[in-house]
């Protein structure tokens, strides 16, 4: 199977030669976040697409069909018109932070999806504790989303931060627990270790029961984390007009519209990482030729062939129940949730020590 | 309808004795300007057990300082009618606790529907400044001394400086423009203060202006969801007092279409309900199906959402040759699909905990707020005006009042879904047996209605609508009312909303399924 | 002239094309170098598929809007995808229904929230005349006495095809726009209604104290 370490250590050699250590670790930073930036952008403009194609196969629409053939360029008119749009600054809002709020959900969104491992070797970062830098880079998200809402000077706004705040400090408690479990079961935090040990098995397969239930929680909190249907409380359509960003416009408004589909992407690359097998394609033990064919589809493919799966079934659930109270989110997380994630973490943990695992 | 007249003195006595007597049903207050004759108002009751009516009406004594005594306290909807007549007729209710204007800006100058007022630009231009909502609540009383004047006994603050937060007017749950205060304490309401008006256009005004048949249009585009109903109940009064009887065809084809635009309302009821509890899909599942009924409409009579169908005398135009049988399918059609709804939306654990328990309307609170249709009906009271005085064909055929018991939002929601399976039950009795006959009855060129008071009811789709007219024998009505179908449901909003949260507002808003263009007029 | 086109839809089709030329011609009374004209029509390219409507309805109009974005017509189709509750995040405003004096005030402050390049499109007969309550006290007869109207369907209400129709004469109108040099604020800072609400007519309670 190709390892793009191969490629990248070939590459880093070779600047190493032309120019001095500085130089060239300076023009490698740049090129990687050009590479993750890029990345980010592209994959957010499939997100949005694909959302309302998926949207409107389950309303029984077409979606964008005018733009381009199938409605192809649709969003890149959106991103065109909304580079453009004014960026109104509110009377009486705290200007830092009101224009700060923006970018800080962004930028945690950038962080947390640069450590996503794409292919084997093709991951920005990959140090011991890389799961838990993703948990840390991804909560300080719900930051930026307090700030918004405090700094716009709207009740909305305000009320949809506080919502916001209290769901997503709750339901990263679950994700917590949940990538314990995972961790338990494989001893290391380092992602790529984690994959590496899943080329025989998947997780899911190999943690049976434990592992199935740590993923379903892990799928309803994360779908909590990027604030979707169900859990789309702090923006509530219906409820409070657009929620946190009820105030924001144009590329500003941009931002938060693309982070949360970003999420929603990390959410499910992370899923599909830990407990789908990331880049490691199916093998079954027993059946050499069929893991030899799989062998032969490239890391990358099985990795976002997942990711997008997760992404599909998330969507459904969007686009199928309706939104929740936030009593009953909060408590769904804290009377059910955590407990069982709770017992789920003791399970998996006799399960690791009395050997019980595949 | 002639009510009886009572003296000023004695009118909250007798008010008093006719609720002890079980007159537990305010229909509606009617404020009226008789000219010399002076302002006043006219109350018609209903009992709610034994359907029995009565009409009471009473004047001012005076036209510069016109009061009558609050009857508040034993029917709750009077809260909100009350000020309605005083928005419209500068009538003081005396210990009415909050003499606010209903409808119109609290700047306004004059009271329109009084004879003598002037609708001049000069005295009421287009104010663009924001109106600034009055915050105190004024109660009156007459004084006790032998002047008896009306001074204002006390001011209430309605907010104070609770937390305050604006819902509406253009807010996407609110239906359209209606607009609420509440006072939050964290997600909590304490105190809700309702603001009607910003869709009220007049009509009972400019009505007095027009002709009968020039009248008929404005009905459709007060509830636009009931229209064929609300068209039906003024085409019934009118056909009421100049004696004529509409030919059977005409009967069947009202009943018909009135069961169709119940379904098209309950659809949209559906679809709005999901929408504003975040399900947008099965919003969607609903305006498809909504569709169909629209076609059927728009061959029909040749319009969708406003068909303006019904004329004096009969119908518009003759009902198409395949209509029967696109009726057919469509009924058909339509209940598979409710099981659809009810998969997707109605038995979804969500719904249900959105729903279950939430906005309990008790029954004696739906009687006093005179909360009828759909709402009403879930809370156990059968007031379905078809059932209660038919008219039309609904005495000839056989038909369930759904009723449902515990009065919250899912039995709201549930009361919606079995009525469109009842309705579809109406329209396939019916659909085989058009007789054939005309359509429409020959009337005079100029309609006059012959001196008198006449009012007519019908079961909108969300509720009892009302018309009354007061005639002088001229071409236009001297006054016409039209009894709102969302007014009281309004107005039980914030005994309903106790306890609740901001999102129990949108779902007990979704589920009072109230049209604000009905409610301002 | 560079006439502005709809996919699927020949340019003679539609309807009040002397109207629009006129625009075109004075929008292009200067000219502009062929650089910053492609980008121009890159920018309305851009513009004009991606109208994001505000949620803003008053009565009859605003059930057939919603009709327009519901499964039969779908103006998601054509770019409309998306409805936005918050006046900031939306692109134009289709008035659906009646605007009464009591009403007035809000639709001209939800028009000054919106952030430029915003679009007004008068739905319906009382939105762009008063229409049947044309002789109410109450009722504001035509938006466009407050607010500036780019595009005026009419009916009562109309029909959602009509309302596709008007939407596309707005894109075409979008598409011959110029955003270097051209005007891109319809209103002046000054003519918005910002700032301190001055309160002149709080009625107090001692008003009616004898």
């Amino acid at each position: 199977m190709l390892d793009f370490g191969t490629i990248t250590t070939a590459t880093d050699q070779y600047l190493h030669s032309v120019m001095p250590t500085q130089a060239a670790l300076l023009l490698e930073c740049i090129l990687v976040a050009l590479c993750a930036v890029l990345a980010y952008v592209m994959l957010a403009i499939v997100m949005i697409f694909m959302e309302r194609k998926v949207c409107a196969a389950f309303q029984c629409r077409l979606g964008p069909m005018r733009v381009g053939v199938w409605g192809l360029l649709q969003v890149f008119a959106d991103v065109f018109k909304m580079l453009i749009k004014e960026i109104i600054s509110i009377d009486r809002s705290d200007k830092l932070l009101y224009n700060l709020a923006p970018y800080l959900v962004v930028m945690s969104s950038v962080l947390t999806f640069s450590c996503l491992p794409f292919a084997q070797g093709f991951q920005v970062l990959d140090f011991n504790i890389g799961v838990f830098f993703i948990m840390a880079a991804s909560s300080f998200g719900v930051l930026g989303i307090l700030l918004a809402g405090w700094s716009s000077n709207n009740k909305y706004s305000m009320i949809g931060a506080v919502r916001s705040g209290a769901q997503m400090i709750s339901y990263e408690l679950s994700i917590g627990l949940c990538i314990l479990v995972i961790v338990v079961l494989s001893g290391t935090m380092q992602i790529s270790e984690l994959v590496e040990a899943q080329r025989d098995g998947w997780f899911i397969f190999k943690g049976h029961i434990p592992a199935f239930t740590a993923f379903i929680i892990y799928l309803i909190a994360g779908n909590a984390e990027t604030n979707r249907a169900p859990f789309d409380l702090p923006e509530a359509e219906s409820e409070l007009t657009a929620g946190f960003h009820t105030e924001y416009s144009g590329m500003h408004f941009g931002f938060f519209y693309v982070a949360e589909f970003m999420n929603l992407f990390i959410v499910a690359g992370i899923a599909s990482t830990l407990f789908l097998g990331g880049w490691a394609p199916l093998h079954i033990a027993g059946f050499g030729a069929f893991n030899a064919i799989m062998d032969y589809i490239p890391g990358s493919v099985w990795f976002l062939g997942k990711t997008f799966f997760v992404i599909w079934l998330l969507m459904w659930v969007r686009w199928t129940f309706p939104r929740m109270r936030i009593d009953q989110v909060v408590s769904l997380e804290w009377k059910y949730l955590l407990p069982i994630g709770l017992v789920n973490l003791l399970i998996m943990t006799i399960c690791v020590v009395c050997g019980w695992t595949f | 309808m002639n009510p009886t007249f009572i003296d000023t003195e004695k009118f909250r006595a007798q008010m008093e004795e006719l609720r002890r007597n079980g007159m537990d049903f305010l229909r509606d207050i009617i404020g009226m300007d008789w000219g010399e004759e002076g302002l006043g108002a006219i109350y018609t009751l209903e009992n709610s057990s034994t359907h029995e009516t009565c009409e009471v009406a009473v004047r001012c004594t005076s036209r510069e300082t016109p009061t009558i005594a609050s009857v508040y306290d034993l029917w709750s909807v009077a809260e909100f009618y009350e000020r309605e007549v005083y928005d419209f007729f500068g009538i003081k209710f005396v210990n009415h606790p909050d003499m606010r204007r209903l409808f119109l800006r609290n700047d306004w100058v004059g009271y329109p529907l009084r004879k003598d007022y002037d609708e001049s630009e000069a005295i009421n231009p287009i104010r663009m400044e924001n109106e600034i909502p009055e915050d105190v609540q004024r109660d009156y009383e007459i004084a006790e001394d032998a002047e008896r004047e009306l001074y204002v006994k006390q001011t209430n603050k309605i907010f104070g400086d609770q937390y305050i937060i604006n819902i509406g007017p253009q807010h996407p749950a609110t239906h359209g423009v209606l607009r609420f205060r509440l006072a939050l304490d964290g997600e909590e309401i304490r105190k809700i203060d309702v603001h009607c008006g910003y869709i009220h256009r007049g009509i009972e005004k400019m009505s007095e202006k027009m002709t009968y048949p020039q009248i008929l249009a404005f009905t459709d585009r007060l509830d636009y969801l009931s229209a064929h109903q609300n068209r039906h109940a003024l085409c019934m009064c009118i056909e009421k007092a100049m004696g004529i009887e509409p030919t059977g065809r005409v009967q069947y084809i009202r009943t018909i279409m009135d069961e169709l635009q119940r379904i098209d309302s309950h659809l949209l009821f559906l679809s709005c309900a999901a929408m504003d509890l975040g399900a947008i899909t099965t919003f969607i599942y609903g305006f498809r199906d909504r569709e169909k009924v629209l076609d059927i409409f728009e061959e029909v009579t040749g319009g969708r959402l406003i068909q303006n169908y019904n004329v004096i005398g009969g119908v518009q135009a003759d009902i198409t040759p395949d209509f029967a049988r696109k009726v057919k399918e469509f009924c058909n059609y339509q209940k598979r699909k409710i099981e659809e709804y009810n998969n997707v939306f109605t038995y979804n654990t969500i719904t249900r905990k959105r729903m279950i328990g939430v906005g309990v309307l008790s029954r004696e609170d739906a009687i006093s707020y005179g909360c009828t249709g759909g709402s009403g009906r879930a809370s156990g009271w059968a007031c379905d005006v078809r059932k209660r005085h038919p008219y039309a064909l609904y005495d000839k055929v056989d038909f369930k009042e759904i009723i449902y018991n515990n009065g919250d939002c899912y039995d709201r929601f549930l009361v919606r879904i079995d009525e469109i399976l009842q309705s579809i039950h109406i329209i396939e009795q019916l659909i085989d047996n058009i007789p054939e006959g005309d359509y429409k009855v020959k009337t005079k060129p100029i309609i006059r209605i012959p001196e008198g008071r006449y009012s007519a009811a019908v079961e909108g789709s969300r509720g009892e609508f009302g018309v009354f007219i007061e005639s002088r024998g001229d071409k236009s009505p001297y006054r016409l009312k039209f009894r709102p179908m969302g007014l009281p449901l309004v107005a039980a909003m914030h005994k309903i909303l106790k306890g609740a949260k901001i999102a129990d507002l949108i779902a007990i808003g979704a589920t009072l399924d109230y049209v604000i263009p009905d409610i301002d007029r | 002239m560079k006439k502005p086109e709809i996919k699927s839809i020949p340019y003679g089709e539609f309807k009040d094309n002397e109207t629009l030329e006129a625009l075109i011609q004075e929008i292009n009374k200067e000219r502009t170098n062929v650089l910053v004209g492609k980008l121009d029509e890159l920018i309305n390219w851009g513009r004009s598929n991606s109208l994001w409507s505000l949620t803003f309805a008053t009565s009859c109009c605003g059930i057939e809007f919603m009709a327009v974005g519901a499964a039969r017509y779908d103006f998601a189709r054509f770019g409309f995808e998306v409805t936005r509750n918050s006046p900031r995040q939306a692109d134009l405003i289709m008035v659906a229904g009646t605007i009464t004096h009591k009403m007035a005030p809000v639709l001209k402050r939800l028009y000054d929230q919106m952030a430029e390049p915003k679009y007004v499109v008068a739905v319906g007969g009382c939105a762009i005349s008063g229409g049947p309550f044309k002789g109410s006290y109450h009722v504001l007869n035509g938006v466009d006495k407050i607010i500036p109207v780019d595009v005026y369907i009419p009916g009562c209400p109309p029909r959602p095809e009509a309302m596709l129709y008007g939407m596309m004469q707005l894109q075409r109108k979008v598409k011959v726009e110029k955003f270097f040099g051209g005007k891109n604020r319809k209103l002046s800072r000054r003519d918005m209604t910002d700032g301190p609400i001055i309160v002149t007519n709080v009625p107090t309670s001692e008003t009616d104290n004898k």
